[in-house]
This record gives structure tokens, sequence and C-alpha cells, in this order.
């Protein structure tokens, strides 16, 4: 059981949770994650540790209710426990000074960027960071980005907030400007990483991605979350979870992630009809 | 019952295990065999013929003194049976069910010499476990003198467990570690629920806990914590990590939706329940009215195929390359896998795995084999006969062929010398590694095997550290 200690959302469905886990505060490195049970019969999930905080023991996780797991999750508060957390898992972000660094979070990949991105700044990169989202309030953790990054450009699809567009469309006016760009991190759903990863590969920039498939242990043991690299299986929870994103064949990794879609959907539905009940219980008893 | 003579003995017939209905277990998760009752027990017990030297202790890996409990089970004296046992086994009710005996402690009993079945020893074993672990009153463990020395057990597996067992006894401070949410391994996450009720291997983990072993779960080492770093904190470590790192066909179209490893299927099924989804929320393919292939032979493909059958799959089917007889998988499971409904399909190898376009898994393509000379192992290499193909639909595949060795301890600890396959080396008669103070057993030096080998490695490890701890400058 670990304690949360501060929980509040920060974009539409997206919550940040600081949760006591002291060990793992300790060890974590950029780029890795934890395995997480709400409750008793919960699914294991896995979430990149967005930051940690040593002196207080705690890790920082950030959410995106999409499924019935994570929005039960996002219903919890400070205070409360979460059954399981296990970490850290996979490898460590490969960090050095390449130069110029470009990171790039869609969304809540915004979350899992910034770790790597601030390691990348403290390695002595400068770094550009461009972070997405639908319309302003899915453009989230600006503060933070800011103060890891040299330069920030905030987007957005509907043009709502900063650049009117994609995070490609972003890069893309970079490199048109003749910005020299040495290393691309991305980090959201799988067609921004796709997209990222078409804009810079006529330049040859080095461009890491992280993925994110269906895990159930995370150490290595299932073999579930298997994705294609280069043509050849990778675990992505011992391999990874970073590759390099112009071998990575995403078409696979989408279409493996779609492999619950329909489950998704029922569990959620279960979910609901048992939170419904839980609410009408908990008026009938006000 | 009077003394018996031995004739009056071996004019006893072994008695079968009572099953559950093959047609109506087949869609149910309820464990098959149903145990002796006490009459039945008393019967089989009566015919071991209590051998001046017993080969059956020889055939087991951790000695159980099997002679001694069996006749106080004759005797009507179940408690002294479950503590005999206890004394050498520390999981007795689970390798009472999943041992396979008819290989070990009941292939060199006396009655197989004479042309008879054995003593039924493992159902005797399950017997006297489950008698205690519903009858009896929990005693005042006889423990060794505290020692004050603490021993870190990394993995609470069959290995990790059996030695947490033998140390505890001795006296030392027992920490577990485990990665998973619960403890057991691949008791919890491996084998299924009809053949090994969870509820069994919990209540021998807590027996375990109230002889005083601490269990730490979801703790990962390695990563939460490394060996170096263990090291400074305990005085001994045991590295019971098991294989853990499946393997697959590497044939086109593996990555299809609805290929499973044996381990992800099963481990949804057994640890994460998905059998009874959506109330437990972790989903498994629908398999329901549906084809379900597993490639292997071996326990873990029979358990897979079983499962398949559970979950609902109108047809579950076992593909192996060679011959029934080459099945490395228990007898009983085969068994009980026919009875069931399972088919089998023997001399195929998959060449390719056909999906549609969404990427759901549609059809096999397999190579027909037969059996040609015999290879390194000693059974006739199946080879490919030409040009035969054959094409069948299919909806799930579960790959049961065998696990690798997990990367994780070895990779963040470069001085633990490991073989190529990446298990780790340690010299077998005492289990030590290359690191002092460090020793390791089960799956991770192995291989994957069975549990009982894994605990005659922990017992064997949990002996040495007993030595070492007494005196360290022995290393």
């Amino acid at each position: 059981m670990n304690k949360i200690v501060e929980a509040r959302f920060i974009g539409p469905e997206v919550k940040l949770f600081k949760i006591e886990a002291p060990k793992i505060a300790e060890k974590r490195k950029a780029g890795q994650f934890v395995i997480l049970r709400v409750d008793e019969n919960g699914e294991r999930i896995p979430l990149t540790i967005a930051n940690s905080d040593i002196e207080n023991g705690t890790i920082t996780i950030i959410v995106q209710g999409v499924g019935a797991t994570t929005k039960k999750l996002n219903t919890l508060e400070a205070g409360d426990f979460v059954r399981d957390l296990v970490g850290p898992l996979g490898k460590a972000s490969h960090i050095e000074k390449f130069g110029t660094a470009v990171s790039i979070g869609g969304g809540v990949g915004t979350a899992i960027a910034y770790p790597t991105a601030r390691a990348l700044k403290e390695a002595g990169n400068y770094v550009i960071s461009i972070i997405g989202g639908r319309s302003r309030d899915y453009v989230i953790l600006e503060n933070e980005i800011k103060q890891v990054s040299d330069e920030v450009f905030p987007t957005t699809d509907d043009g709502s907030y900063g650049f009117h567009g994609f995070v490609t469309q972003k890069l893309q006016e970079l490199l048109d400007n003749g910005r020299k760009i040495d290393f691309v991190l991305a980090i959201g759903p799988i067609p921004m990483m796709k997209a990222v990863a078409d804009v810079t590969k006529p330049y040859n920039i080095k461009t890491v991605v992280s993925l994110n498939p269906i895990m159930v242990d995370g150490t290595g043991m299932c073999g579930g979350c298997r994705a294609y690299v280069g043509g050849k299986p990778v675990f992505v929870c011992v391999d990874g979870p970073e590759f390099d994103a112009h071998q990575v064949d995403f078409q696979i990794l989408m279409q493996r992630n779609r492999m619950y879609n329909s489950f998704e959907k029922e569990a959620y539905e279960h979910y609901c009809k048992i939170y419904e009940m839980h609410d009408k219980e908990l008026n009938k008893s006000l | 019952m009077s003394e018996l003579k031995a004739k009056e003995r071996m004019a006893i017939e072994r008695h079968h295990m009572p099953e559950q209905d093959p047609n109506i277990r087949n869609r149910n998760f309820a464990e098959v065999n149903l145990g002796y009752t006490i009459e039945l027990a008393i019967e089989e017990a009566e015919r071991c013929l209590r051998c001046k030297k017993p080969l059956c202790v020889e055939g087991c890996p951790v000695s159980v003194k099997i002679p001694e409990f069996i006749q106080m089970i004759a005797e009507g004296k179940f408690q002294e049976a479950a503590e005999i046992l206890k004394e050498d086994n520390a999981l007795p009710a689970v390798c009472g069910r999943v041992c396979p005996q008819e290989e070990q402690c009941e292939a060199v009993c006396i009655y197989v010499k004479k042309g008879k079945p054995s003593v039924a020893i493992g159902y005797l074993e399950r017997f006297a476990a489950d008698w205690e672990r519903e009858n009896a009153k929990l005693r005042e463990p006889k423990l060794a003198p505290r020692t004050g020395k603490k021993v870190a057990i990394v993995g609470g597996g069959p290995a990790g467990l059996s030695c947490a067992g033998d140390l505890i006894q001795m006296g030392h401070d027992v920490t577990v570690f485990e990665a998973l949410h619960e403890i057991g391994g691949v008791l919890i996450y491996g084998i299924p629920e009809f053949r090994l009720p969870k509820e069994i291997v919990k209540a021998e983990v807590d027996a375990l806990e109230r002889l005083g072993v601490k269990f730490v779960t979801n703790y990962v080492i390695g990563l939460t914590e490394t060996i170096d770093e263990l090291k400074s904190k305990f005085d001994a470590i045991f590295i019971g990590v098991g294989a853990g790192l499946p393997y697959f066909l590497n044939i086109p179209g593996e990555h299809l939706n609805g290929v499973y490893s044996a381990n992800e299927f099963l481990t949804r099924v057994n640890l994460m329940k998905a059998y009874d989804f959506p109330n437990h929320p972790t989903p498994i393919y629908d398999v329901k009215d549906k084809v379900v292939i597993v490639f292997g032979g071996g326990n873990t493909a029979m358990d897979a195929v079983r499962t398949a059958l559970r979950l609902g799959a109108k047809k579950a089917m076992i593909c192996y390359r060679r011959t029934e007889k080459e099945m490395p998988a228990r007898i009983e499971e085969i068994k009980h896998a026919k009875e069931e409904g399972v088919e089998f399909k023997f001399l195929v190898a998959p060449l390719e795995l056909i999906g549609d376009e969404q990427g759901n898994l549609k059809q096999v393509k397999l190579q027909l084999m037969e059996l040609g000379e015999p290879d390194s192992s000693g059974r006739r290499r199946p080879v490919p006969i030409k040009d035969a193909i054959e094409i069948i639909d299919v909806d799930a595949v579960v790959v049961a062929i065998g696990n690798g060795s997990n990367p994780i301890i070895s990779s963040t600890t470069p001085e633990l010398i490991v073989n190529k396959w990446g298990n780790i080396i340690v010299d077998e008669s005492n289990m030590k590694t290359n690191m002092k103070g460090v020793f390791a057993g089960g799956d991770i030096v192995t291989g994957g095997a069975t549990v009982i080998l894994a605990m005659g490695a922990g017992r064997t490890a949990a002996k040495a550290i007993d030595d070492y701890l007494k005196n360290p400058e022995s290393w």
C-alpha cells in the first residue's frame, strides 16, 4: 500500500499524483516507469515516473483517465492509498550531450517527456520543447517544461493557444528555418510519434520515442509488451521503453494496442455501473 | 487395523484419486483432483512395505522421510504425518499436487520392481498436508535458537520458499523479496487453479509467515534495489528468480493479436483472474466457442490448453513436433487433458501465423514431420516431410516452448558470472555463486525445470547458507 500525498487535476481528465514510494524515488532515473494496481482486484498498469522527491520519498505520476482503471485511479485523492506500486522498471533514458535537443510531448506524453527533457538539459544540451494538445486545456506542465528548456513552443490543434497546428508542423518549421537539431525525443499518441519519426528521418536526426504497449508484469516475464524494432521482437518492459524511432514498427504497435479495445469498453461500462450504484447508495445514506 | 503381513499389504490395490467428472470440470476452474478420504488414505498407506532401505527417499529431491510419514497416516496420526513432511518440505500441499512423483519417489518404489503400481506417495502427501491445513490446531513451531544472521531471498517462488522455510527453522532471520504483488512465483501466476488452488499456496505462505519469514512484495531486485545493496544489509543472499523470459517461435506472424506466450496467457488467467472479467478488469482474448492451439508438450502446455477449454474454447489443441512418447508433460496431466476433450496433433511444427487486415490471428501453417535419427537427448529427432504442409483455422495461439533467463539481475550485477544463456553458474553441491555470500538455485540456474527440483535446490542452498553463516571464513 502506498499513500497518495497530493492529487490534483492539471488538465481535462489528467491528474497529477504524488505517491509515497521512498525506494523508487531514490532509485529512479529519467525514462523509467512503475506498475500500479489501484485496488485488490485491479489490473496492473504501467505509468512513467514524471518526477521524484527523494527528501520526501515521493514519486510523481500523471494519469490520463481513458479506461476503467485510469478513471478509477483518478477518483483517488490525497490521503488515499494505491494497492500496489512497483518500480522503477525499464531502462533509463540514454542521456548525453547531443547539442540541440528537441523534446516533443503530445497530450499526456508531455508528462513522460518532462523528466527526460530535464535530464537532457542537465547534461548540457540546448533544449527546445514542443508541447502539444488538442486545445489550450490539453497543454500541460508548461511551467515545469519552461524551467528545463531554453525555448518552449506550445501548440494546439484548434489554435486556441500557442502555435496553431500539430507538434510535427512546429518541428518542420524549425527545420525549415534552418535550425540545427541533433536529437529529438517524441512522446505521445502513436500516430504523433510516427509522424515525428517521418519528419526527422530525411534529416537523419537521431530520434527516440517511448513506447507504451500493453503490459502485465513489467519485468520481462510475459512478453505481452513485445514490439518490433528493426524487424526484431523486443520486450518493451526490459529492453525499453525508449527506442530508435526510425526503427520502430508503429503499425504493429498500434495493432497490438487495439487487442483489448472491446474489453476496455466493457470494463469501463461495468465500472461506471458500479460507480453509479455506489453513488446512489451514498446519496441514500446522506 | 492390526499389523499386516507384507503379503497382505501387497494384496491391496492402489487407490485411485477421486476426480471431478471430465465433462463438468473442463468448464470450471475448480480443482480436478478431489483428494483421498480418510479411509482411502489409511488403506493406501497400509500398502507401504516400510522398506529398511527406502529407495523412495533417495528418489525425492528434498529427501522427505516417506515411509515414516506414510506409517503415521496408516496409524491415523495425520498431524504427525504432516509434521514429518514439513521437516523436509516447506510446501507439502503444493508438492503433493504438482510433483512428477512417477519419475521420482514412486518410480523407485519397491512395488514397481515387482511389476505393481507404486504406493501413491504423492496422493498421501497431499492428504496429510490438506488434513493438517483443515483440521490441525496451530502449534508453536519448533525453531532453532535465533542466530541474529540475516538472509535475503530473492524471488518468492518454490526455490525461495523452500530455502526460506529451512533457514527460518535453522534460526536465521529471513526476508523474501518478490517482484509481483503476490508471493508464490510460478505457483501463483503459472500453475492453474484447477491443478493447484491459490488458497493452498496462500496457506503454505501464511504458514511460513507464522514461522517468522518476512515477505516484501512489489520489490524487484536489480531495479528497486541491487544485489550489491542487499549485500550491505544481509549476511547472505539466495537468488531464486526463476526462468521467466518466454521463448517465442520466431516465425512470421507472432505479432498478431491472439498470439500469447504461455506465461502471459496463464498470468492473465491465474494471477490476474481474467476468467472473472470484468469483476477483475484484466482482459484475456475471448476464446469462447473458438479454436485455440497450444504449441509445446510440457506441463505448461497442458496447463494452457486445459485453461483454454475452461475459458470456453470449442476446440483446444496441442500441437507438438514429436510424438506423445516424447512429450515431457506428466502422464497425469496428459491423461486429464485427454479426458477433458483436448485434441492432440503430433509431428507438426508451426511455419507461419496468418492474420487478417486488422492484425487478428486467423490461421496457422504447419509443417508435417516424421521421426528421424535420435538426437543428443536420445529422443528421435523430428524431421520435416517434404511438401507436407497443412493450414488450419485458429483464433488464438499459445506458445509454450520454454523460458530463457530473466536479464534483470545479471544486467545489474556485473560481478555475477552467468553462462551464455544467462543462467547463474553455481557449485551444485552448495549452490554458491562466484560472489561471496551469494547463492542461487532453481530455474535461474538450471533453466526451466520443475517445482520440486527448484525446491531441492533451495534446500541445498539453505544448508550451505547455514554452514556459511556459522563460519563465513569457510567460503
